[in-house]
């Protein structure tokens, strides 16, 4: 089971979170003005991606806040977390659990 | 003339108690052995042979190891209810009455008819049930294969056994406690860490338990107690009887610690397992290793023993498991098996070596003793019936010579058990010295050590363990003196060995995975069939496949599979690992999470009333709430019709406080509301309610309720008793990752207000009859109001709303005061007809009147207009969901859309009903089917709802419906049946 470090409360086991797929899912400023490929591409398309991955978690068992995680989706290494809303941080190093 | 075989006890030695005797059944007969013994070693010492039937060919089968990686002896241990199926009887520590029994055989395991498919195995090779069994159909032999199929009998009753879970953390976990995990606790815990070792074994100690090797000069058990009392003194953690059956994320460890061995108490009251999550910054991994057999023909007839296994009955229990044996190898370690056997009073006939030239010095050793060695040769075969009596050798010359003997100790090298590091994401490489493979690149924060790294020798092991131990400590951070810790010494050196993975082609078996009955011919059928990964060889032979999962055959299939296709052993590999290590009870993965506890329900404040009322509770979305109040032998149905009616005619009482209750406040809160909901809330003024419908991205109704306007900011938004979190999850998500700008708090309430409501046409009267300050005039207090005051002196909000279609008012109290205001209300409501009335009552109530039920009536594609809210179109701004409505199969023409529907015969259809058009001729296709159904006390007929293809256009028309077998006709109808201007509820 992963751990996974909260921004506020600190290092929790995953169970207290609650996954919530990728981040920076940009919504549409003008819904009316998008396209159909364009609001399908909002609801559905996502990266996929095999290695570091931004995804959103909240703390649902804790305070409650959504926040950010880059998980490399190979090993599961946390790379990196953030709050909602910060741009995504440069990766950091490898060797952060050791 | 060799004696009749008979397992020989030892007179002195071994870690047994020869003064505690023990008496334990074994297949109906009634035996005796010692405490210390483990069912396979008092079996061995009384002469047991045959414990088990192979599991498809139905071979008779004895004790080839001794602990984890035994295939053969599976057993079914205690009877009853408390049976417990394939236990290793290697692994089960004898306690008195134990009694167990073979698996796999009828009626005997000395005479079983499965033996009839030894005789027909020609038909039964690696997958047979792809190409046989088919004609003229799988059915007609399934339920016979089905019933021979399997290991084993699952218990018939529930599990009554007590099961507990904990959490640890720790800074460094040592899983394994033989010599090379006890050096590397030790190490890091007198450098301070907080230290964790877990033993799979009742005792610590590992091989220096049998082997009579010295550490540090003294005897191995005198070594291993003072490393406990060091351990001890330091405050480690040590757990014995406890296994890492899973490896996981971030050093996360699965361990199941056995609590009751001897079995002396109640398992409903004394907890048998306890389940650990460990968390720990660094992970040491010294699970030693395993042997492997050698493959030739006739390897599993009872007898044929791994090499050290021998080694452990004789040191660790005293017994020597025959009084003959031929010793067949590959490596040097099998010769000090024939040595401990010579010198436990056995005779050794002969030592097969593979190898052409074996270490000298072990020649010497031979011949000293005089033991005779066939240099470069091979056993390949093996000769006697119900058990080992001779075997055949073929010698570097090709001469064939039968050598008498009741054991046949084997050993094809060894094997580090590196299942754990495999679940970590650790990659493993071969190593052609030890023939093995050994961990490679960890992924994770650990390393191993001993013979779970390949170190085989026990002098290097022991360093190697000490400085893993050290470092460790270091990058935990630990800064404690290193003045006083030393590695142990001891003597030992890996033993050489020389790979050879099969043996000759001679007639006979030649097994690879005992469990499951997999022969090198099994592995060639499955070349011959293209299969060549190993992942492949696996599914379609079943190597590997069963409860022992491969422990002593993966690697030789691995070396088998790459010289059939030609590859290097590295190139196959060997199959994914996974959790668990050994089988796990599902009860110990539970633990004390079930029954009641497995999803804790949820009560009302008003709970004890209802039971005073005699209202039947049923779980409503994890809500304990009254369905009905049955009076006298009234059925669920007559109850809901006398409740119904009684809302209709007079007064009732309905505690809807589960219904979800959020709070959002805010400068922007009516911004936020306009967005989140379908419909416009912001123009909606203070002191009143809209009913408005919440969709999600794509459009699909999530949920429905009640907003109410407090304040310009304040609003109090009501949602299904179901959605009371997810909502409030909803909106938090909403706020948190899109619209953090938004100046609006959401703070759930559900649970802090009781909601009691009053509705029918007397209710008025009883709520002024109650006493509130708060004007109930038709003017003051009009429908789809909300109001704050007293009712009988409580502070309350009060909300006119309606969901059974008449007058109503919802009376919101602190949840301390509701029990005494509902009582208040049943005894001033007497007068007028006020009966309690129940969940089911209310649902029909509203089905009367066509009100939506989001998730009877929609579903995961139903969208607004599908339910006649095609005006939320008409809104300019924007609001989730809104844009999915505007794509081409929302706008599609002939979508589901909601209506009523009416029996032409006035029953009631059943829910679920397909409708067809009436020209369909019973047929299909399907256009559509109820959701809502039943009968209508106020109309004295069927009502029901449901989804209709362009339904809303047919309103008039008939439709064809499917039930319960009958063709039934019913005529589309506007959603509300009942008062459908809607005059009683704006009364």
């Amino acid at each position: 089971m992963l751990l996974i470090e909260c921004p506020w409360c600190g290092p929790r086991d995953e169970i207290e979170y609650r996954f919530g797929g990728q981040s920076h899912v940009v919504r549409p400023a003008k819904p009316d003005e998008a396209t159909d490929d364009e609001w399908a591409a909002y609801l559905f398309w996502r990266i996929n991606t095999k290695g570091p991955h931004a995804e959103r978690w909240v703390h649902e068992a804790g305070c409650g806040c959504w926040f950010n995680v880059i998980r490399d989706t190979v090993n599961h290494e946390i790379v990196a977390t953030y709050r909602m809303g910060q741009t995504p941080p440069l990766q950091m190093a490898r060797g952060k659990t050791s | 003339m060799i004696a009749r075989w008979a397992g020989h006890r030892l007179a002195t030695g071994g870690l047994i108690d020869r003064n505690v005797v023990l008496t334990f059944e074994f297949n109906g007969k009634t035996y005796a052995g010692f405490a210390g013994d483990t069912l396979a070693s008092a079996l061995l010492a009384n002469g047991v042979r045959i414990v088990g039937r192979s599991f498809k060919y139905h071979r008779p089968r004895g004790i080839v190891g001794a602990g984890v990686e035994e295939p053969n002896a599976l057993v079914q241990l205690g009877t009853g209810k408390e049976t417990t199926p394939n236990l290793r009887a290697t692994e089960i520590f004898l306690f008195d009455g134990l009694v167990a029994n073979s698996v796999n055989c009828w009626p005997s395991v000395r005479f079983d008819v499965g033996i009839i498919n030894n005789f027909f195995s020609r038909f039964l090779p690696a997958g047979f049930y792809y190409k046989t069994f088919m004609w003229p159909t799988w059915h007609l032999y399934e339920w016979a294969i089905r019933r021979a199929a399997g290991l084993g009998k699952a218990p018939t009753d529930p599990d009554h056994t007590l099961y507990e879970a904990r959490y640890d953390h720790c800074d460094v976990l040592v899983i394994g406690g033989g010599p090379a995990g006890l050096t590397a606790a030790r190490a890091a815990a007198l450098k301070g860490c907080r230290v964790m070792l877990v033993e799979q074994d009742r005792q610590l100690g590992g091989r220096l338990l049998w082997d009579e090797t010295s550490v540090d000069s003294l005897p191995g058990r005198a070594w291993i107690s003072g490393v406990n009392n060091s351990l001890a003194d330091a405050e480690a953690s040590v757990l014995t009887s406890t296994t890492a059956v899973g490896y996981f994320d971030h050093n996360s460890v699965l361990l199941i610690e056995q609590l009751d061995q001897g079995a002396e108490h109640n398992r409903s009251t004394f907890p048998q397992q306890r389940l650990r999550h460990v968390r720990a910054k660094r992970i040491i991994l010294a699970a030693g290793a395993l042997e492997r057999p050698l493959v030739f023909a006739g390897n599993d007839r009872p007898g044929v023993m791994l090499s050290w296994a021998v080694r452990q009955y004789i040191g660790r229990f005293a017994v020597r498991p025959g009084n003959q044996a031929v010793v067949f190898t590959n490596n040097d370690d099998a010769y000090c098996t024939a040595s401990a056997f010579a010198n436990a009073g056995g005779k050794v006939a002969a030592i097969v070596d593979t190898r052409a030239t074996p270490p000298s010095a072990l020649l010497e050793q031979m011949a000293l003793v005089k033991i005779p060695v066939f240099t470069g040769s091979s056993v390949v075969s093996t000769g006697g019936l119900r058990g080992l009596r001779s075997v055949s050798i073929e010698d570097r010359s090709g001469r064939h010579l039968t050598v008498k003997c009741d054991l046949l100790a084997i050993s094809g090298g060894f094997n580090p058990t590196v299942q754990l590091f495999c679940q970590s994401g650790g990659r493993t490489e071969f190593d052609s010295d030890g023939a093995l493979f050994k961990p490679s690149n960890s992924a994770q924060a650990e390393v191993s050590i001993g013979a779970a790294a390949g170190t085989l020798g026990l002098r290097q092991s022991l360093l190697d363990a000490h400085a893993a131990g050290l470092d460790a400590a270091a990058r935990c951070g630990s800064r404690a003196s290193r003045q006083g810790i030393f590695a142990p010494f001891a003597q030992g050196e890996a033993p050489t060995l020389q790979a050879k993975w099969m043996i000759g082609k001679a007639r006979g078996k030649s097994f690879v995975d005992f469990q499951n009955d997999v022969t090198v011919d099994d592995i060639a059928l499955s070349v011959r069939e293209g299969f060549h990964s190993i992942e492949h060889l696996k599914r379609y032979t079943t190597l590997g496949m069963a409860p022992d999962q491969g422990k002593i055959s993966n690697v030789n299939a691995a070396a088998i599979m790459s010289t059939m296709t030609d590859r290097g052993i590295e190139q196959v590999g060997t199959t994914k690992y996974r959790f668990p290590f050994i089988p796990v009870t599902f009860g110990a993965l539970a633990g004390n999470i079930r029954g009641d506890a497995f999803r804790p329900i949820r009560r009302l404040p008003c709970h004890d009333e209802h039971i005073v009322a005699n209202g039947r509770l049923e779980d409503y979305s994890g809500w304990l709430r009254p369905a009905f109040y049955p009076r006298e032998s009234e059925s669920l149905e007559e109850a809901v019709r006398r409740e119904a009616l009684c809302v209709r005619k007079s007064v009732g009482l309905f505690d809807s406080s589960s219904l979800g209750k959020i709070e959002i406040k805010g400068p922007d809160a009516a911004i936020f509301l306009d967005r989140v909901y379908a419909n416009t809330i912001s123009t909606l003024k203070p002191g009143r309610l809209r009913y408005g419908l919440m969709l999600n991205e794509l459009g699909v109704i999530i949920d429905d309720g009640v907003a109410a306007r407090l304040a310009d900011d304040h609003f109090l938004v009501s949602t299904t008793s179901g959605g009371a979190g997810r909502i409030a999850n909803w909106l938090e998500e909403w706020l948190q990752c899109e619209w953090p700008q938004l100046r609006v708090v959401v703070a759930p309430v559900t649970t802090s207000w009781a909601v009691l409501a009053l509705s029918g046409p007397a209710c008025r009267a009883v709520l002024n009859a109650v006493g509130t300050d708060v004007s109930l005039a038709p003017d003051d207090f009009p429908h789809m109001a909300y109001r704050e005051g007293l009712v009988d002196g409580i502070a309350a909000r009060l909300a006119r709303v309606s969901y059974s279609g008449e007058l109503t008012y919802e009376i919101s109290v602190a949840c301390s005061r509701a029990p005494a205001l509902w009582r208040k209300l049943l005894d001033v409501g007497s007068r007028y007809g006020i009966q309690p009335v129940g969940v089911e009552a209310c649902l029909r109530l509203r089905l009367e009147k066509g009100y939506l039920l989001v998730g009877a009536d929609t579903d995961g594609t139903t969208n607004p207009i599908d339910v006649g809210w095609g005006h939320v179109l008409n809104r300019r701004d924007d609001f989730i969901g809104r844009r999915s409505l505007l794509r081409p199969n929302d706008r599609r023409d002939n979508r589901l859309e909601l209506v009523g529907l009416e029996a032409t015969d006035s029953k009631v259809l059943y829910n679920g009903t397909q409708l067809l058009s009436r020209n369909s001729s019973g047929r299909g296709p399907s256009e559509g089917y109820v959701t809502s159904s039943g009968y209508s006390p106020s109309l004295r007929r069927g009502v029901a709802l449901a989804m209709l293809r362009s339904g809303r256009r047919r309103i008039g028309e008939s439709v064809v419906a499917l039930s319960d077998g009958r063709q039934v006709d019913a005529r589309v109808t506007a959603l509300t049946s009942y008062d459908p201007r809607g005059e009683r509820i704006n009364d």
